[in-house]
């Protein structure tokens, strides 16, 4: 573990590869430090990111979720990144009324020179999330699931 | 809904160590032995270099001895080299698709201090690497044609030399350019350092070999609209902006700009230092040879009066009423050669340019000292009739300045010493004082050029310039400018009061150069300088397929260099069309049509309409030759049965778990 | 633009600065500036005491940050304000050193502590007088309040040396030769001449120490604002006026001179524009009588683009590049 004491938030990204995964990559050029709490999935557009993701990804044990996209009107793929934005804002509803803080679920845009506003971007949410607490989805659904096999035993 | 691998995944899992680049953060070798214990991993090893073709063979002969099928680098980032990988794997007979890259330097080793954390991300990715391979599927990659045009974009040297390059070899080329003529920064300059040519005597005849040449479709006082398409074929549209002259019917007598009766300041070829009339061709040179008219300053365009030009026309080729015009081709390449924009020295308040008459700008002065310029090449102060008795070259304006930019422009030093050997040249006997951070000689002749102005009595002051101010404080001060600088050499500050100054600019990126990376989908870097696919190894790519870099777009440099450049994208240009075909990333959509309810929503979702319904078996497809392979459809597919080449759900979901794999640990481990 | 904010008038304004004082008073209550002075306030060490001790001056001057914050905010922002340019770089150094350097924030909030006082770091934001006019107020407010226009009246816009340097808030884009002050006496319908000088030292308390180096450094200024043919130069802080103005008879003898240029706070100037009486503002208070300079100002605005246009332009001459922004126009 990076911070034995400390709770450290573990952030899973979805980077498109066109704007944010380079900004990530410039970050890194640059070689800007920021938190390194976010872990990085690349993918073609963050129109490719299937709001199932976000809940496998909450459900696998991340404190948050970042997707990070071209800025609108500059998508690779005309405008996938608004078809992501209109995706987004009707999911964050949705875990809203399961309870889950809206900060942890963010959608940023970066482009691919924008490392810095990217690298930004991860620590803010980071210590976003580090305020919050952690989520614990995993230990929740297997304590449910206990319970619920206890009384269906009973 | 996820699947089974369909094979016993053999994987190898390679990690590397780039030097201290990434071992420097990452402890590789724990990541490795770690690596070594993950469910399939046959094989991981640590390896100093695994880009090199040693670690390239011990890809290879893992492969083949070890039987492996599946294979991971954790290293730089895929942009970097997921083909040099993907490579050795088809050389060892394995698919290509079958490799997966970890991105542990740029996202992890370069991005943070801390070893523990770094040492623990990289185990995640390699993870989400590892889990993710076990789900990749063989593809073949699509053939493309390339057609044989090619746009370059911006008629300075970088882009005249291009052009030349392809049209010479046969190839046809489209030369954009933004302003009323090609030439670009290099016409408006006197001398070229160090061999002090004339620049318009070298650049002249290539230009007007731009405008005959029968390969090339020159289209000047134009720019490019809109870009789509992909390596091999994009569509271009071209904004052909009205020049309010008939080029068919001009001659470029020139007769209309004579006639003319409105005079206005030359901001741009004169660089602010004269005048030229409101119908006008930049210089006497300009190709095309035709004139414009400036229609925000045209009395007939502002007051509906004048029509001098058109009255005096012999062959009647003013039209007051042309309009902008939308051109439209093909390309199957493109070159991005859009040059620069100078430093402005108004931003530097304390310089006092703007403020203080006598003090010159390096562009305005290049054109005083030109025969052709406002002054005839007499060096004069702002009024135009007195020869300045002592001279100040202000070197490093807005270069090498934190405030403004950090970075060496490169060029500035080699041009002041080219202004300190004309103005002595002119003016035998002014004095010349160059004020310096240090002199930058770099090239061939450069550093025997600053010599020879050494001796031909510059005088040479290590220090960065306070401030230019006309507050005299001694006799011998008033009416001057004060130059106050600390000489470093000597460790004392200094008033030296001259006649005359002159800022020493640096290159910037073009205002507008994040949006033109925008519409060729390059990347810009921080500086607005657009972003090379390899800043060693491959200078002039880009990380775009089938756009080119060359110049100063790309950053700082001197002709040589830009010309070298021009040269160089033109020639893996023409290394590409005469392939004729080149293989695309097979990453596209597919409906499984058994599967498909005909509900359509991915329909619309496609900015590419690369979705047909088949209305007879009420049935999606998708056309795989216009897909792009964004998966916005994929993630939309509400029966998901769309599947995203090398995108599918069942690689994502595998890499979730993977990355996740410490808190999904946590989690089922009894707390 | 804050609801309120914390004053700090410093030593200086309760005896040789009095006039900069009583106009800020009367500018601030004419644009809405709400000020409270803080309670039992301290000197801030001025220039010196940094040099000698620095931990105790850090001390000195994070008493009145201590005291600032602890004032009544009801949850908002700390705002304080300080309108002499050394006390305004004291109290935003000690904030940012102390930012800086946990340590000597720890080491300074023990001091406090005898004193049942404690500071944190960024608690309170710093600022000097002419940065809440200009930032917080804005130049419009400031313009709609002139009732009598300053026409015909060249001023030399005189900013020190401390308040745009070293800028730990990045608040300036020009910290060297900065245009606010410019752009804010040109509100008031002044002339504002390109002075050259307008961040040089004013000698400080040179003075004390080696007076000819003093009177040099004030000379240089007095002279710039002669050669722009200023009426009057305009300063943002006691000591600048102090030495422009108490020293200018001695720099006359010194140098065989014959300077007469009234020095004014930039809050008198901007009262006279609000339509204030010189004495409401404090003119009268000065060595260099700043009265009859008064008798300059104008009804109408001096028509200064006729003249220029009757003179043709010089064929000969080469175009001037324009400036980037017109600093004696408004943003």
């Amino acid at each position: 573990m990076p911070k034995n004491t400390d709770f450290e938030p573990v952030i899973l990204g979805f980077l498109c590869n066109w704007c944010s995964y380079r900004a990530a990559d410039l970050a890194g050029t640059a070689r800007i430090h920021y938190a390194p709490n976010m872990r990085p999935i690349r993918v073609m557009c963050s129109g490719r990111v299937d709001p199932q993701f976000v809940l496998k990804a909450l459900r696998e044990g991340a404190d948050g979720v970042l997707i990070a996209g071209c800025h609108p009107g500059e998508c690779h793929y005309v405008n996938g990144n608004i078809k992501t934005l209109r995706r987004f804002l009707l999911l964050r509803k949705m875990l809203e009324q399961l309870g889950l803080e809206p900060q942890r679920v963010q959608l940023v845009w970066a482009s691919a020179s924008e490392g810095k506003q990217l690298a930004e971007a991860v620590n803010r949410m980071t210590e976003e999330i580090r305020a919050l607490g952690p989520l614990r989805w995993p230990e929740f659904l297997a304590r449910e699931t206990t319970s619920e096999a206890t009384m269906e035993a009973a | 809904m996820q699947h089974k691998p369909q094979e016993k995944p053999r994987i190898g899992v390679y990690i590397c160590h780039c030097g201290t680049n990434i071992a420097g953060t990452v402890d590789v070798e724990e990541v490795a032995r770690w690596a070594g214990e993950l469910e399939g991993v046959v094989v991981a090893r640590d390896y100093k270099f695994m880009c090199s073709s040693l670690g390239q063979d011990l890809i290879e002969n893992d492969i083949k001895e070890k039987k492996l099928n599946r294979i991971v680098v954790a290293a730089c980032s895929p942009l970097m080299h997921e083909k040099t990988f993907r490579g050795a794997c088809q050389k060892a007979g394995l698919n290509p698709y079958f490799f997966e890259m970890a991105n542990i330097r740029e996202h992890d080793a370069w991005a943070t201090d801390d070893k523990t954390a770094a040492t623990f991300k990289a185990k995640a990715l390699v993870e989400g690497a590892v889990n993710r391979v076990k789900f990749h599927m063989p593809l073949e990659p699509i053939p493309v044609d390339i057609n044989p045009n090619t746009l370059v974009v911006g008629g300075g040297i970088a882009g005249i030399t291009a052009a030349l390059e392809l049209a010479n070899a046969g190839y046809h080329v489209y030369l954009v350019e933004r302003s009323p003529s090609i030439g670009g920064h290099m016409a408006q300059l006197d001398k070229t350092f160090p061999t002090l040519d004339c620049s318009a005597c070298i650049l002249t005849p290539k230009m007007v070999d731009v405008g005959q040449h029968e390969n090339i479709t020159l289209l000047a006082y134009s720019e490019v609209e809109a870009v789509e398409g992909y390596l091999g074929n994009f569509t271009i549209t071209v904004r052909k902006k009205a020049r309010h002259v008939n080029e068919d019917l001009c001659t470029g007598c020139g007769i209309c700009i004579e006639k003319c009766p409105r005079k206005v300041i030359d901001t741009e070829f004169e660089a602010g230092l004269g005048y030229r009339k409101v119908i006008y061709r930049p210089f006497p040179q300009a190709v095309p040879k035709y004139p414009v008219i400036d229609t925000e300053n045209c009395t007939f365009f502002q007051r509906g009066k004048c029509r001098a030009c058109q009255i005096f026309c012999p062959t009647k080729a003013i039209d007051f009423d042309q309009e902008d015009e939308l051109i439209t081709f093909q390309v199957g390449n493109i070159i991005i050669a859009t040059g620069y924009d100078l430093f402005d020295a108004r931003r530097i308040p304390q310089y006092g340019y703007g403020r203080l008459a006598n003090v010159f700008t390096s562009l305005e002065f290049e054109r005083m000292v030109n025969a052709a310029g406002p002054t005839g090449g007499r060096i004069v102060l702002r009024d135009g009739v007195t020869e300045p008795r002592s001279v100040a070259i202000i070197h490093c304006v807005g270069s090498r300045d934190k405030n403004y930019h950090e970075y060496c422009s490169k060029i500035c030093c080699m041009y002041s010493l080219k202004f300190a050997h004309l103005v002595r040249e002119r003016l035998p006997d002014a004095e010349v004082y160059n004020f310096y951070i240090d002199i930058r000689a770099p090239g061939k002749g450069y550093e025997e050029f600053y010599h020879r102005v050494l001796h031909e009595g510059a005088h040479l002051i290590r220090g960065r310039v306070a401030e230019v101010t006309d507050a005299a404080r001694e006799p011998g001060e008033e009416g001057k400018l004060i130059v106050q600088v600390e000489d470093t050499l000597i460790g004392k500050q200094r008033r030296i009061p001259v006649d005359m100054v002159i800022l020493s600019a640096g290159i910037e990126a073009r205002k507008d150069s994040k949006e033109v990376a925008q519409l060729f989908k390059m990347g810009c870097d921080f500086d607005g300088f657009f972003v090379e696919r390899h800043p060693k190894l491959d200078p002039v790519a880009t990380m775009t397929e089938g756009v080119f870099i060359a110049g100063c777009a790309q950053g700082p440099k001197d002709i040589p260099d830009t010309v070298a450049q021009g040269a160089a994208a033109a020639a893996r240009v023409a290394g590409l069309i005469h392939q004729g075909t080149v293989l695309m990333e097979p990453v596209r959509a597919y409906i499984h049509e058994d599967l498909c309810s005909g509900c359509r929503i991915c329909n619309n979702l496609c900015p590419y309409n690369a979705i047909v319904f088949h209305e007879d078996r009420q049935k999606s497809e998708v056309i795989t030759a216009l897909c792009q392979g964004c998966g916005t459809c994929v993630a939309a597919c509400p029966s998901g049965v769309i599947s995203g080449a090398h995108f599918t759900n069942d690689q994502i979901f595998a890499q979730i778990e993977g990355v996740l794999w410490d808190v999904r640990a946590k989690a089922t481990a009894p707390s | 633009m804050p609801n309120r904010y914390a004053y700090y008038p410093g030593c200086s304004l309760e005896k040789n600065a009095r006039a900069y004082h009583i106009s800020t008073l009367y500018v601030a209550e004419k644009l809405g500036v709400a000020l409270e002075e803080v309670p039992d306030w301290n000197c801030c060490g001025a220039t010196e005491y940094f040099a000698i001790a620095a931990l105790p001056a850090y001390a000195l001057v994070a008493r009145n940050l201590a005291l600032a914050q602890g004032m009544d905010w009801n949850g908002g922002q700390r705002h304080l304000v300080a309108p002499c340019s050394a006390c305004f770089l004291n109290l935003s150094k000690t904030d940012h050193y102390m930012a800086d350097s946990p340590q000597l924030a720890a080491q300074v909030n023990e001091a406090l502590a005898a004193g049942g006082l404690h500071y944190d770091p960024g608690a309170v934001f710093v600022h000097h007088l002419l940065d809440v006019i200009v930032d917080d107020v804005g130049y419009e407010k400031v313009q709609e309040m002139v009732t009598k226009p300053l026409f015909g009246l060249r001023v030399a816009p005189y900013y020190g040396c401390l308040v745009t340097r070293p800028d730990y808030k990045h608040i300036h884009n020009e910290p060297e030769h900065p245009f606010c002050l410019d752009d804010l006496l040109a509100a008031l319908g002044a002339t504002v001449i390109d002075y050259p000088v307008k961040t040089a030292c004013c000698g400080g308390h040179m003075t004390q120490i080696s007076e000819d180096t003093a009177l040099e450094l004030i000379r240089r200024l007095l002279k710039a604002a002669a050669d722009y043919r200023a009426d009057a130069i305009v300063a943002l802080c006691p000591m600048c006026q102090l030495n422009l103005d108490g020293y200018q008879a001695q720099v006359n003898k010194h140098f065989g001179t014959d300077y007469h240029i009234p020095i004014l706070y930039f809050t008198q100037v901007m009262g006279l524009a609000f339509g204030a009486t010189p004495e409401e503002i404090g003119i009268g208070k000065e060595f260099v009588d700043a009265r009859p300079v008064l008798n300059k100002i104008q009804e109408k605005p001096p028509e200064e683009g006729k003249k220029r246009r009757k003179k043709r332009r010089d064929k000969q001459a080469l175009p001037m590049p324009e400036l980037l922004r017109t600093h004696t126009g408004r943003k």
